[in-house]
């Protein structure tokens, strides 16, 4: 059964099978085997990995089961990942199934359970989640280990049944075969290879012989997306379910005074009506039955802890601020000194506002609370802190917690909180309910997208400062960025690891780690307190340092009097991969020829901007298109992204694609602004998103390599921005340093 | 008691049904047809289209009671049409979904774009498209799968 071709019905099955469970079914069923596989990387390369895996085949180690062989000849590969979009369902299988040899027509993919034992993100230590464009870079190992040994049992298995050397039997495309005319499916196999010791190690394929890996394989969630049946948590149906909508305060911090709902009770459907930490939640039979009692709801709000300034006043702030040292995040020779003494200085200022990451799915979730525990429909990202936060809730141990780790509609970051706002809100609905004695009714928490656009958790509001020598012959000698904004990971759970002597790692990346040759370099952040909720934003900060120091390495070039590309390309002798998708990119752009003339009164320009982010390096070269009233197009843009093996190529073309239109998007229209404490957009006609009519025509190249794989799913994101203003630079000769991006 | 059609099917709805409710979520809360998404709730992203007598529509913005009585009603699961077949095959063929949540909505519109025009050129393309959000920003390779649909009709 592939759960994502389910269609919905009153009583679902979830899309994630309870491991043991299943174990436990299949055995009784004898339908197949399931693989108990060490768990990790490190694991798997200690001396005997046969032996820790052979124990947990016996139940006193906990085996990781990444894929199940059916009966019926399929293959079932566990992914421990989300799959919102980027194709890590498509991607984990295809790893497992290279090394196991099965068709591709086989394959089928299920969510892991919350496990963070079996499960972890080997990128992130000990904790389950998704983020970071790490799913394919953690697992490449992991899951093509899973198939090799899968595919020894197997073959074990036959040698025994055919009285035939294993090293004689060949398996290719789901059939394992000898040279007699013997052959066998999986299927067929599945029994008798589950009895199969587990190999002490196993030898995974030379790349020359990959047959999916660097091929194209087609996504395997391509025709439920495209037909309407896949499941997202937005679509689930439980008995008896309630669906809860929430009046949350109008300022971030505000609390309930007091409410009166006694409107609301004469709205038919209405059930409960709720106060929960962060407002007051409406209880009912179905999601337009709870809307509308939370639209006959009056609530008084206490907003005195509220804040109440505006947007202007927080980069006035953040401009006090800008002038005063931070701290350091880099520091190379002595910048101020070789400024002061450089043949000329340019300076700049960037702004750059918050951002909403407005999913198409608002957020929600499921949960229902029994006697036993607590389980939650979700598109789960964050597995390990979500159980933690939700079993703090009610009392639960975290295992106590669990998850069904659902389709998302999009999340780039929001569904992965450190605070697990939504869930907790869910948790306390549960909790609130089974205080009145009303114990196990599942509960949807539907966020409307006004509540979606207005809950917090942005991309963070920075300010940048910008300061640079050149000598008399145009090469950079001093380089100075200050960057003024919130922290997003101070006073969570990523604190220890990535906030360093008051640095948070995600406020500079990209710009601590500016890879130009330039000798007196330094980096400084101040990490004011805002009291805006933020959040990780796709591509997180490279969001920002991409834009600001990609379009001032381009004024420096004009400064220099020397072309854009062959000016960072003389800053970029020690970085390969830079150099490497920077040519792909003016190479197949056509850098250096003219661009064809727009109509009378247009003018047209070309720009260019290189960033790495996820350990790979996406080049891009946008041509853009500015009319007589200033307003312009993106027409075309042309990208090349050093992701080391690409394992699926088409995959990564959609991620650029995709994440072109979504750094697009923030760089044409996105800003979250506050007024009076309050946030001022509410639905897309406050927030505008790209829409087909603005998506430039996109190519992607792929730089060729062998390196393992490193991200896809963020680095195409925070090129975009800069690449256009570039281009407007050089159509117009204005420089537009804050976004979303207009031409006065 | 509102009685109209939804994929060729009767659908009697009880009287106590309120006449505000969006005929999306009647869709989706009543009939469990989940197809059909939930985005915004304002005609501006166009997750919820679904047609009415063959006409893409906004279903978060149409309420029951402006249903008219014997209305047929197509959602993405009663979708059948060669049109519809061709544009669900292209989506597959180029792998245009990446999260899938606004799919329903694009495959929607597409389809009613080729019913009315076999050839569609870059310009109706957007035209007929610009209401249908994807935050993923699929939109080149909807446009490349609605040629490609349109190539397969002939």
């Amino acid at each position: 059964m592939n759960p994502m071709r389910m269609r919905p019905r009153a009583n679902i099955t979830p899309a994630t099978i309870d491991r043991r469970v299943f174990l436990k079914a299949t055995a009784a069923a004898g339908a197949g085997f399931t693989l108990g596989i060490w768990t990790g990387v490190a694991a798997a390369q200690a001396s005997s990995p046969a032996k820790a895996a052979g124990s947990a085949m016996a139940g006193t180690f906990e085996p990781n089961a990444f894929l199940t062989i059916g009966r019926d000849n399929s293959v079932t590969v566990v992914v421990k990942h989300l799959e919102m979009g980027q194709g890590t369902y498509t991607g984990l299988p295809t790893l497992v199934a290279e090394e196991l040899d099965a068709a591709w027509s086989q394959v089928r993919a299920v969510g892991a359970p919350a496990d963070a034992r079996l499960y972890k993100n080997l990128a992130w230590g000990d904790a389950q989640g998704t983020g970071g464009s790490t799913a394919m870079r953690n697992s490449f190992e992991q899951y093509r280990q899973a198939g090799a040994a899968a595919r020894a049992m197997l073959v074990s298995a036959a040698a025994k049944q055919w009285n035939v050397p294993a090293d004689a039997i060949q398996v290719k495309n789901g059939v394992v075969f000898h040279a007699s005319g013997k052959r066998a499916t999986f299927g067929e196999l599945a029994e008798a290879a589950a009895k199969e010791p587990v190999p002490p190690s196993v030898t995974l394929k030379d790349p020359k012989d990959f047959v999916y890996i660097g091929k194209h394989v087609p996504r395997i969630d391509s025709k439920a997306k495209s037909d309407g049946t896949a499941m997202f948590t937005q679509d689930v149906k439980l008995p008896d379910m309630l669906t809860a909508v929430v009046a949350h305060p109008p300022r971030f911090d505000a609390r309930v005074k007091k409410f009166d709902a006694k409107a609301v009770s004469s709205v038919p459907g209405v059930r409960y009506v709720i106060e929960v930490p962060n407002g007051v939640a409406v209880v009912a039979t179905s999601f337009w039955a709870a809307k509308k009692g939370r639209d006959a709801l009056t609530v008084e709000w206490d907003d005195t802890t509220g804040i109440r300034f505006s947007s202007a006043d927080i980069f006035a702030e953040f401009r006090k601020l800008a002038a005063r040292p931070g701290k350091v995040a880099r520091n190379d020779g002595d910048a101020a000194k070789a400024i002061d003494v450089a043949a000329k200085t340019l300076e700049a200022s960037f702004e750059f506002p918050y951002l909403a990451h407005a999913a198409m799915e608002p957020l929600n979730c499921v949960v229902r609370l029994d006697g036993t525990g607590c389980e939650v429909w979700n598109g789960e990202q964050s597995q390990t802190g979500d159980q933690q936060a939700v079993a703090q809730v009610l009392g639960l141990k975290p295992e106590q917690v669990k998850l069904n780790m659902l389709f998302a509609g999009g999340s780039f970051g929001r569904r992965a909180n450190p605070a697990s706002d939504y869930l907790v809100e869910a948790a306390s609905i549960v909790k609130a309910l089974a205080g009145q004695g009303k114990r196990g009714i599942p509960v949807k928490l539907v966020w409307t997208r006004e509540d979606d656009m207005r809950g917090g958790y942005y991309r963070p509001a920075y300010l940048h400062t910008l300061k640079a020598g050149l000598d008399a012959a145009g090469n950079v000698v001093a380089w100075q960025h200050r960057i003024v904004g919130q922290s997003i990971l101070t006073g969570t759970p990523f604190a220890a690891m990535m906030v360093k002597d008051g640095v948070d790692a995600t406020s500079v990346e990209g710009a601590s780690t500016l890879p130009y040759a330039i000798p007196n370099l330094m980096v400084d952040v101040h990490s004011p307190d805002v009291g805006v909720p933020v959040l990780w934003w796709r591509s997180v900060g490279s969001t920002h340092t991409a834009f600001s120091t990609e379009t001032f390495i381009d004024e420096l070039a004009a400064a220099a009097g020397k072309d854009p590309v062959a000016f960072r390309r003389a800053l970029l002798a020690k970085h390969p991969k830079h150099l490497a998708a920077l040519d792909l990119a003016t190479a197949k752009a056509g850098w250096g020829t003219p661009l064809a003339p727009g109509k009378a009164g247009e003018k047209r320009g070309r720009g260019v901007a290189v960033h790495e982010s996820f350990e790979s390096v996406v080049a891009q070269i946008a041509e853009v298109t500015v009319a007589k009233d200033n307003s312009f197009r993106v027409d075309r843009v042309v990208c090349a992204v050093h992701c080391g093996l690409a394992v699926n190529p088409d995959v990564v073309r959609a991620q650029m694609e995709g994440g072109i239109g979504f750094g697009l998007s923030a760089a044409l229209h996105g800003a979250i602004t506050l007024k009076d404490g309050a946030v001022e957009q509410s639905n897309f006609h406050d927030y505008p998103v790209l829409r087909i009519n603005e998506m430039p025509a996109v190519e992607v190249h792929i730089v060729a390599s062998s390196d393992p794989p490193t991200g896809v799913g963020e680095p195409g994101v925070p090129v975009i921005a800069p690449a256009v203003a570039n281009a407007l630079a050089a159509a117009t000769g204005k420089r537009v340093r804050s976004l979303p991006l207009k031409l006065a | 008691m509102p009685t109209f059609f939804v994929n060729a099917n009767r659908v009697d709805i009880a009287a106590s049904v309120p006449g505000d409710t969006p005929l999306l979520w009647i869709l989706r809360d009543n009939l469990n047809l989940t197809g059909t998404k939930y985005g915004c709730g304002m005609a501006l992203c166009g997750a919820s289209t679904v047609y009415i007598e063959g006409q893409p529509v906004r279903s978060c913005r149409v309420p029951l009671s402006s249903v008219k009585t014997g209305a047929e009603i197509t959602t993405i699961e009663g979708l059948k049409s060669r049109e519809a077949q061709a544009v669900q095959s292209a989506w597959e063929k180029l792998d245009v979904p990446q999260c899938g949540y606004c799919q329903s909505g694009q495959v929607m519109a597409a389809t009613a774009l080729l019913v009315k025009k076999k050839q569609p050129t870059d310009d109706d393309i957007d035209a007929a498209m610009v209401g249908i959000l994807c935050r993923c920003a699929t939109y080149v390779r909807i446009r490349a799968a609605i040629k490609e649909a349109a190539k397969s009709l002939g």
